[in-house]
This record gives C-alpha cells, structure tokens and sequence, in this order.
C-alpha cells in the first residue's frame, strides 16, 4: 500500500473542507483498505468519517421515515433497525462476517456501490433518500453504474431515509468464497405498490425489476411472477455464474423474498 | 509519521506510525505482539481478529490512526493472570481444537467476543458467527466442540469426532 497522509476530523464540515484534489473519504475501510492494497487507488490523503459522532445513529423520523446516519456499521443497524424496520436489520445482519460489521459502514457500501453489494438493493427497494453535506439525492437517481454514483469528489454521505414497506425481505445467493452476494433481491410491500430490487446481476449495478413490481402489486404471492423472467443480455458472466444463471437467480430469489414476506 | 496512542491488553502505548500503517503492523512490528497473526491480509481469513473498544474487527484491514485512544485486546492478553490458559484457550486444548493453530488466536478472539454477548450458543450460532474464521486443518467440528464446551454446554451434540 502506497503511502498517504491520514486524517480524523470530528465534525462533517472538517472532513468537507479536508476532500478535494487526491484526497479520499474513508468509512470503515472494509472495501477500500484492501484496494488500497491492491494499489487499484492511490489517494494522496484519507479523511476517516469515524470520528464524526453526528455521522452515527439511528433514529425513526416524525414523518414514518426511518433515518440511518452515513458511518452508521452494519452491527448497529442489524441491532438497532430491528424494531422499526426488520428487513433492513435482517440484510445487515447478514452482511460479511462479525468483524466486517463491525467496522463497514452504510455511506461507505453506497459511495461505492459495489454492483454486488446488499445495501443498494435496500435503499433503491426503499425508495430512500440519500442525504449528503450538500444535498438530497433520490435512491433512483444516486445510483448509475457499476461502482458508480452521482457523488461528487467532495461530497459526504451524512444520512439516508429509509420508507419503511408494510413488509419486506431480501434473500440473497452467496459467493462462498468472498461471501457477497452473487444475486440478491430485495422485495418491499407498500400501500401504493410494490418495489423489486436486484443487486449481484447486472452490469449496470442495481436496478428495479419493473415486470415483477407489475405483477406482485397485483398479486402479492410467488405464483404472480410465475410468468415473468429477466433477460439475460447485460447481466454479469462469470466463473462463479453465467449471464442466464444469474437471470434466473433473479426470479427463483423474488420468490423466496416474496414467501419470506407474507 | 503520526504519534498513535493505544491501550493494548491493559497497558498504555504509543508509537510513530505511517498513514499506511495497519493496525495488525502495529501490534505485530512496533510493539512485538506476534500473536495476532497475519494469513490472507484480505479481510477474510480472521487470523488477525484483535477486539478495539470491545468489539471484534480483522486488524489488517484497519488502519492503526483509526484505533488512536483505543482499548485493544490480543490473544496476549487472554490468559489468566497467572499464566494458566482461561476457559476458551484451555477448551481448545481439551477438545482439539486446533491443529497448526495457525488460525487459533483469531479463532480465540471471535470466540470470546461471541461468548461475552452470546453466553450461551447453539451450535449453529457458533457456527454462523465463526464464518470470517478459517481453519485449514480441523474441519471446525473441533473449534466449534471447544466453543460448545468453553460457553459450559455438551459437546456431544456436534456430530463428528
């Protein structure tokens, strides 16, 4: 790993004035750390986002909504969003092991948007709003391209507001191996409707399944999507899975997520 | 260099660090502490599990700046005051469950953080929370004996010897 120049500001406004040029932000460094180590990112400084106490909590909203704070980990939102949104606690409950909980945060897993990372599926599953120091971004539009979001180079995740569905659920297919999700599929029932999002299967990133939102909204049971199947053209090929594996992946995963939802 | 203050296994330390520096050189180079062993240095191997401020993370994917005023807990540490190995360690040994124990003071530490908030666990809890563990040598029926028996439960309900 290549040198840099390390910083641990205490308020969002310090770590704002810190970014720019070569410089980073640094989460709990579950993703970047090891690309650093890599050499696939050569910053000239890190901003660490952990000693910022206004970046962490979670908390329900006067409007329904529910608000996670950007360096809030995966622990504490498997722990603490268990009453208030079970779905959310239950996916981070299951993201990497104990020790990646504790240290990987929801603004990291975001800004990086790993195309098979779960928490995009959630926010975009959500309909959430990604808050930062500079704006509010919606889940349909922060989103736009493997590893890629509309963040700019010195902008900071501070928060993101979850709607939180009437139910919900995400299963996803491990990677034994690295233990991301090969396909996950996040399923959210709403009064006016019902959102499906997919993560692990395109190469585009996350994306919304809009024919199984059609057919679920109108029948809330796995019979419902029964019909309907995903096109394989632009989903990931790999060794670990084919184009077509993967598409169907989607479907046998909407499924479970809808019976594990009822 | 940076000045990086930490308490490890009790004691007060500090040392000039890098930016770069990872928490698991830190312990290992500057302060001798070689128990904390690197394997993959990937994040996924946990032969580096250390506990910072209580809490299990794998050491050689945190920078050592980020543990500044930290309490750190290594597999040094564990031991009873007198030496004498404390109920995990001593579990271990009992139930085999370690073969070049390259992986033990990781397997040690997850065990411990599991027990302190899990006292408790079935075995499929044992198993689920070692899963940042790996062992190449005991096919885990050992460790997990080790955990069954360390947490005061039978053993004999893990199937293979």
């Amino acid at each position: 790993m290549y040198n840099f120049e390390f910083e641990r500001p205490s308020s969002v406004d310090d770590a704002v004035q810190s970014l720019g040029g070569e410089a980073l932000a640094l989460g709990g460094g579950q993703t970047l750390i090891p690309a650093l180590k890599q050499r696939l990112n050569q910053p000239d400084k890190l901003v660490s986002l952990t000693g910022i106490s206004e970046l962490n909590g979670i908390s329900m909203l006067s409007d329904g909504r529910l608000s996670v704070k950007g360096a809030t980990t995966h622990a504490t939102v498997a722990e603490q969003a268990r009453e208030h949104y079970p779905a959310l606690a239950d996916l981070a409950r299951h993201i990497g092991d104990p020790a990646v909980r504790n240290r990987g945060t929801i603004g990291g897993s975001l800004a990086n948007n790993d195309p098979a990372a779960c928490y995009p599926a959630a926010v975009l599953g959500s309909d959430a709003t990604v808050v930062t120091n500079a704006r509010e971004i919606s889940a349909s539009d922060f989103f736009t391209g493997m590893f890629a979001t509309v963040l700019s180079d010195n902008e900071i995740i501070t928060e993101v507001r979850f709607q939180v569905p009437s139910s919900a659920n995400y299963q996803k297919f491990l990677q034994p191996a690295s233990r991301f999700a090969l396909t996950g599929v996040f399923v959210a029932k709403f009064a006016d409707g019902v959102r499906v999002a997919v993560t692990g299967a395109s190469e585009n990133g996350v994306f919304r399944w809009a024919d199984a939102e059609s057919a679920l909204s109108a029948n809330f049971t796995q019979s419902a999507v029964e019909n309907s199947s995903v096109s394989p053209d632009g989903m990931i090929s790999d060794l670990h899975g084919s184009a077509a594996y993967r598409a169907s992946l989607v479907k046998t995963l909407t499924k479970r997520a809808v019976a594990a939802a009822s | 260099m940076s000045k990086v203050t930490m308490t490890v296994n009790g004691r007060a330390t500090s040392g000039d660090v890098e930016g770069r520096t990872l928490l698991s050189s830190y312990l290992r180079d500057t302060l001798g502490l070689t128990g904390t062993h690197i394997g993959c240095d990937t994040s996924q191997c946990g032969t580096c599990v250390v506990h910072v401020d209580g809490k299990v993370v794998k050491s050689c994917t945190m920078l050592a700046l980020e543990a500044d005023g930290a309490v750190v807990d290594t597999i040094e540490g564990q031991a009873n005051a007198d030496g004498s190995l404390n109920v995990i360690q001593q579990a271990f040994q009992d139930h085999h469950g370690l073969q070049c124990g390259f992986c033990t003071p990781g397997m040690v530490m997850s065990a411990a953080a599991l027990l302190k908030d899990n006292p408790k666990p079935s075995e499929s809890e044992i198993r689920k929370y070692l899963e940042g563990n790996l062992c190449r040598c005991t096919g885990y029926h050992n460790i997990v004996k080790a955990i069954l028996a360390a947490s005061g439960q039978d053993v004999s309900v893990v199937a293979a010897e």
